[in-house]
C-alpha cells in the first residue's frame, strides 16, 4: 500500500501528545499486529459502494477498539474514496474513534433522566477510582471512560454500560465492587 | 391447563437480571415437571414499559404480574402456578395491596395500549407470535386496495408523525406517490437520540413485525422498492430483533421478491446509526445512510420529492409506521375516535425523572400532563413537591407546576414554548435546578450541532458559555436579555430544527423560572442547591439522628460524626455534591448559599 501523507498528525497538540502515548503502550498488543490484508475480511463483507463505509468503520472499531489509520487508508482505495472524506465521517461519528480505547470501556449515561437522578456523581466517582475523565484511558489500557447521551434506560437511571453490559441504578458506593469484579476477571 | 410464563427480556429488565431469571424458570420447571399436570411454555417478551420494576415475570392465562424476581424465586413461582401466587412478588398498589392483573396496577391501568398492544405479550423473535395475533392482516388487505385507497385511509386517519414535527403522514405519501421519478425509497426512523425517551427502543425491541408492517404498507402505497431502517447503533437488542424479523419475513413470503405472493417487492434492510443526534434529522439521516457526514441540508425541495439519493423518499418515524396497520384494519375513520382535536390516535411517552413510577406510558393524545405525572406516575419520589416537566427532548421546554393542566398534543404546548416532541417527558422535582437544566441541554445541543450553519454552532457556543458562567457564580446583569437575544438569531437563521428549537430549554426557563436565574445571577445563591459553586450543605444537629448514611455515602470523607450523634460537615472537604441530602431519611441535610469561594 501506497503510503500518504494526510493530516493525521494535526488533530491539535494535545491530541497528538496523547496518541504517541497511547500509541507506545498499545504497541505490541494491538498497533503493531494489524496488517492491511487483515482488513481485507473486513472489507469484502460489503459491497463496493460508498454507502457502506460507516458500517466498514463500526466493525473496524468493533474489533479493534478504534479505528486505525491502516484500515481508512485500505478502505478508501476499496471504495475509491479520498481518506480525507473517510476521515471527515471518523472524526464526525461518535461511535468512531482514532484513538485506540481500552480493553473495557466504561459508558456512563448522561441522558436527561441519568442527569438529574446524579449521573455526574458517578463521573467523579469512577475519576475518583481510576483518574480518568470521560474519553480518557487508564494507563494500565484497561478501562476507557465515556459520557454518552441517553442509552434508552432512562427508568433505571442512572445507567452505565461494561462492555455492554448493562447496570441500573448504580450507586457511588457500589462503583468499586463492580470493578473489582471485572478486574478479576480479567486477570487469567 | 396449559399456562405460559411470559419474562420480560427488553434492554431494561435485561439490566436487571431477566436471563439468569428466565434460565432458573426454566431449570425449575424441568425439575419439577413429573409432578405437575400444567404445560408450561417460557416466553422472552419485549419490554414491558414498567423498568424500574423489573425483571417482569407474568403467568398467563391467569394473568399475574410479578415484579422484581430474582432467580431465587423461580421454584417459588412455578410452584404457585395454579395455586396461590407468591405475594412478596406481587406490585402494591398506592392503598398497599397486592394486585395481580396488570389491570389492576396503577401503572398499566389508566393507559391505552394501541401500539404497544403486542409488546410484553409476544415474543418479538417470532413470527408465528405476531401472526397469532392479527399480524400482518393489514398488509393482506392493503394488497387488495389500490396506492390511493391506502393514501385515502391514512389522510382520513389523520395520522401526525410521531418524531416530533407532526407533519400528516398522509399527506407526506400524498406528495411521494404523486413523483413518477423511480425509484423511490422508504426509511423508517430508528435514531431516536432525545436523551430521556425510549418509545422506539422499546417498540422495535417488542414487536419489530408490526413496524416492519407499516414500511411494506407505505412501500406499496408510493410504490418503493427498497427501504432502509436506520437505527440506533447503541440499539443492539432492536437491532437484532430487527434482523431477525426481516429475515423471518423473507422466508415466509412476506417480503423479499413477491410480498405474499402478489408479485410485489420490497427489499428491507438495517443501517447502522454512527451515533450523531443530528442524524435524527430526516436530510442529516438520508446523508448518513448515503455514506455520508450527516449533516442536514435546506429544504428547497421537501425530501418526499428528492430525499435519498435525490429520489422521492417518505421518511417516517418507528411509532408513527407501528400505527398504520391499525388504521388499515379498523378504518381511519376509527382511529380519529380517540384523541385530541388536530392530534388522532395515542402516544407512547417515556415518563421518567424523579417521578414514583417511571416507565413507558400509552395514552391518548390530548390527556394533562397532571393526569401522566399523578395517575399514571405516581406522583414525585417520595412526595416531594413537583416543579416542573421537561417536555420534547432538547428542543422542548420546561412546564411548571401550575401549568400542568395543559392537554399534551402537537398543538397545545406549542404556545407555551415547549413541543410534545417525541415524547421524552421528565419530571423534575424542588431538587433540580433549572439553570442547570437549561445549561445540561444546551451542552447536549452545542455538542451535538454539525456545525455547518453558523448561528447554531456560534450561538449554541455562546448561549453555553453564559450560561456556564450563570451556574457557577459569574452571572452578571444583562446575561438574561442577550441570551434572548442570541435565542431569536437561532430561532430565525438556523438551517435546520436542531438549532431552530434549541432555545426553547432556555426560552422556557426564563419565561417561567425567572425568579431562579435571577438569584443565580443577582444574589450568587442556587435555590435547589445543585450548582456546587453556589451551595453549601449543613446538618440540622436538631433533626439528625445519627444513622450515618450521609457518611457512608459522602465520596470525600467530609461528613464526620459518630453513630446516633448528629453529624458534621467539613466544609473544606466538602465538593457540594449533594449525595447527603439523596440519601438522608429525615431532612437533616439542607443546602444553603455558600459564602465563599471553593
Amino acid at each position: 500500500m501506497r503510503p500518504t501523507p494526510y493530516p493525521f498528525s494535526r488533530w491539535s497538540p494535545a491530541d497528538n501528545n496523547k496518541f504517541a502515548s497511547a500509541e507506545i503502550y498499545f504497541e505490541g498488543r494491538m498497533l503493531m499486529e494489524i496488517m492491511p490484508q487483515e482488513f481485507s475480511s473486513l472489507l469484502e463483507a460489503y459491497p463496493k459502494d460508498r454507502r457502506y463505509a460507516l458500517a466498514v468503520m463500526q466493525d473496524m472499531q468493533r474489533q479493534y477498539n478504534y479505528v486505525p489509520r491502516e484500515g481508512l487508508e485500505a478502505l478508501a482505495e476499496y471504495i475509491s474514496r479520498p481518506v480525507a472524506e473517510l476521515f471527515s465521517m471518523a472524526t464526525f461519528y461518535k461511535s468512531l474513534s482514532l484513538k485506540p480505547k481500552g480493553v473495557h470501556i466504561i459508558k456512563v449515561c448522561n441522558g436527561a433522566a441519568c442527569h438529574i437522578r446524579g449521573a455526574v456523581n458517578l463521573v467523579g466517582g469512577i475519576k475518583r477510582i481510576f483518574g480518568i475523565a470521560p474519553g480518557e484511558t487508564t494507563e494500565d489500557g484497561m478501562f476507557s471512560m465515556e459520557l454518552v447521551n441517553c442509552m434508552g434506560s432512562c427508568a433505571l437511571a442512572p445507567v452505565m454500560t461494561v462492555d455492554g453490559k448493562y447496570y441500573g441504578q448504580v450507586k457511588i458506593e457500589s462503583l468499586s465492587a463492580i470493578f473489582e469484579a471485572l478486574r478479576n476477571e480479567a486477570k487469567p | 391447563m396449559n399456562r405460559t410464563v411470559l419474562v420480560c427480556c427488553g434492554t431494561g429488565c435485561i439490566a436487571n437480571g431477566s436471563l439468569e431469571v428466565a434460565e432458573a424458570l426454566r431449570r425449575a420447571i424441568s425439575e419439577t415437571k413429573t409432578h405437575a399436570i400444567v404445560e408450561t411454555v417460557i416466553k422472552q417478551t419485549g419490554c414491558n414499559g414498567f423498568c424500574e420494576n423489573g425483571p417482569i415475570v407474568r403467568i398467563m392465562p391467569d394473568d399475574i404480574s410479578y415484579y422484581k424476581v430474582k432467580p431465587k424465586n423461580a421454584r417459588d413461582i412455578v410452584n404457585s402456578i395454579g395455586e396461590k401466587p407468591v405475594e412478596q412478588l406481587l406490585y402494591k398498589n398506592d392503598e398497599g395491596t397486592p394486585v395481580l392483573s396488570q389491570m389492576e396496577n396503577p401503572f398499566y391501568m389508566s393507559q391505552h395500549k394501541t401500539v404497544l398492544r403486542n409488546i410484553g405479550e409476544i415474543d418479538p423473535g417470532n413470527l408465528s407470535d405476531y401472526l397469532a395475533r392479527g399480524g400482518y392482516s393489514a398488509l393482506k388487505k392493503a394488497l387488495f386496495m389500490t396506492p390511493d385507497a391506502i393514501i385515502r385511509e391514512v389522510e382520513s386517519s389523520g395520522l401526525r408523525g410521531r418524531g416530533g414535527a407532526g407533519f400528516p403522514t398522509g399527506r407526506k405519501w400524498r406528495t411521494a406517490a404523486g413523483f413518477e421519478a423511480l425509484p423511490k425509497y422508504v426509511i423508517c426512523n430508528g435514531d431516536e437520540g432525545d436523551p430521556g425517551a425510549f418509545m422506539d427502543r422499546s417498540i422495535l425491541e417488542g414487536d419489530p413485525h408490526s413496524v416492519l408492517e407499516g414500511i411494506i404498507i407505505c412501500a406499496l402505497s408510493i410504490g418503493a422498492l427498497e427501504g432502509f431502517l436506520y437505527i440506533r447503533d447503541e440499539y443492539v437488542l432492536a437491532r437484532k430483533y430487527v434482523q431477525k424479523a426481516i429475515h423471518d419475513a423473507e422466508s415466509a413470503g412476506i417480503l423479499g421478491g413477491s410480498i405474499m405472493g402478489s408479485g410485489k417487492r420490497l427489499n428491507l434492510s438495517v443501517v447502522r446509526g454512527g451515533g450523531a443526534f443530528i442524524c435524527g434529522e430526516s436530510t442529516a439521516l438520508m446523508a448518513s445512510i448515503e455514506g455520508r457526514v450527516g449533516e442536514p441540508r435546506a429544504k428547497y425541495a421537501r425530501s418526499a420529492q428528492r430525499g435519498l439519493w435525490n429520489q422521492p423518499t417518505v421518511l417516517n418515524n418507528v411509532e408513527t409506521f407501528a400505527n398504520i396497520p391499525i388504521i388499515i384494519n379498523n378504518s381511519g375513520e376509527n382511529f380519529t375516535k380517540i384523541g385530541a382535536e388536530n392530534s388522532k390516535g395515542t402516544k407512547v411517552f417515556a415518563l421518567v425523572g424523579k417521578v414514583r413510577r417511571s416507565g413507558l406510558v400509552e395514552v391518548p393524545m390530548g390527556v394533562s400532563l397532571r393526569y401522566l405525572v399523578n395517575n399514571i406516575g405516581g406522583g414525585v419520589i417520595d412526595g416531594r413537591p413537583l416543579k416542573a416537566v421537561q417536555i420534547g427532548g432538547p428542543s422542548g421546554g420546561c412546564i411548571p407546576e401550575a401549568m400542568l393542566d395543559l392537554p399534551v398534543d402537537f398543538d397545545s404546548l406549542t404556545n407555551y414554548g415547549a413541543m410534545m416532541g417525541s415524547g421524552g417527558m421528565i419530571v423534575m422535582d424542588d431538587r433540580s435546578c433549572m439553570v442547570e437544566v437549561a445549561r445540561y441541554y444546551v451542552n447536549f445541543l452545542a455538542e451535538e450541532s454539525c456545525g455547518k450553519c453558523t448561528p447554531c454552532r456560534e450561538g449554541l457556543r455562546q448561549m453555553l458559555a453564559i450560561l456556564t458562567d450563570i451556574c457557577e457564580g459569574r452571572g452578571k446583569e444583562g446575561d438574561l436579555e442577550l441570551l434572548e437575544e442570541i435565542s431569536r438569531a437561532l430561532i430565525g437563521a438556523s438551517l435546520c430544527a436542531l438549532g431552530k428549537s434549541a432555545p426553547n430549554p432556555v426560552m422556557t426557563g426564563i419565561r417561567y423560572f425567572r425568579d431562579e436565574y435571577i438569584a443565580h445571577i443577582m444574589e450568587k445563591h442556587c435555590p435547589a442547591g445543585v450548582c456546587a459553586a453556589l451551595t453549601a450543605f449543613e446538618i440540622d444537629a436538631s433533626v439528625c439522628v445519627g444513622c450515618t448514611n450521609c457518611k457512608r455515602a459522602c465520596p470525600t470523607g467530609a461528613v464526620t460524626g459518630e453513630v446516633k450523634s448528629a453529624h458534621n460537615i467539613n466544609q473544606a472537604a466538602c465538593v457540594a455534591c449533594g449525595a447527603c441530602r439523596e440519601v438522608c431519611r429525615f431532612g437533616a441535610v439542607r443546602a444553603i448559599k455558600r459564602r465563599f469561594a471553593v
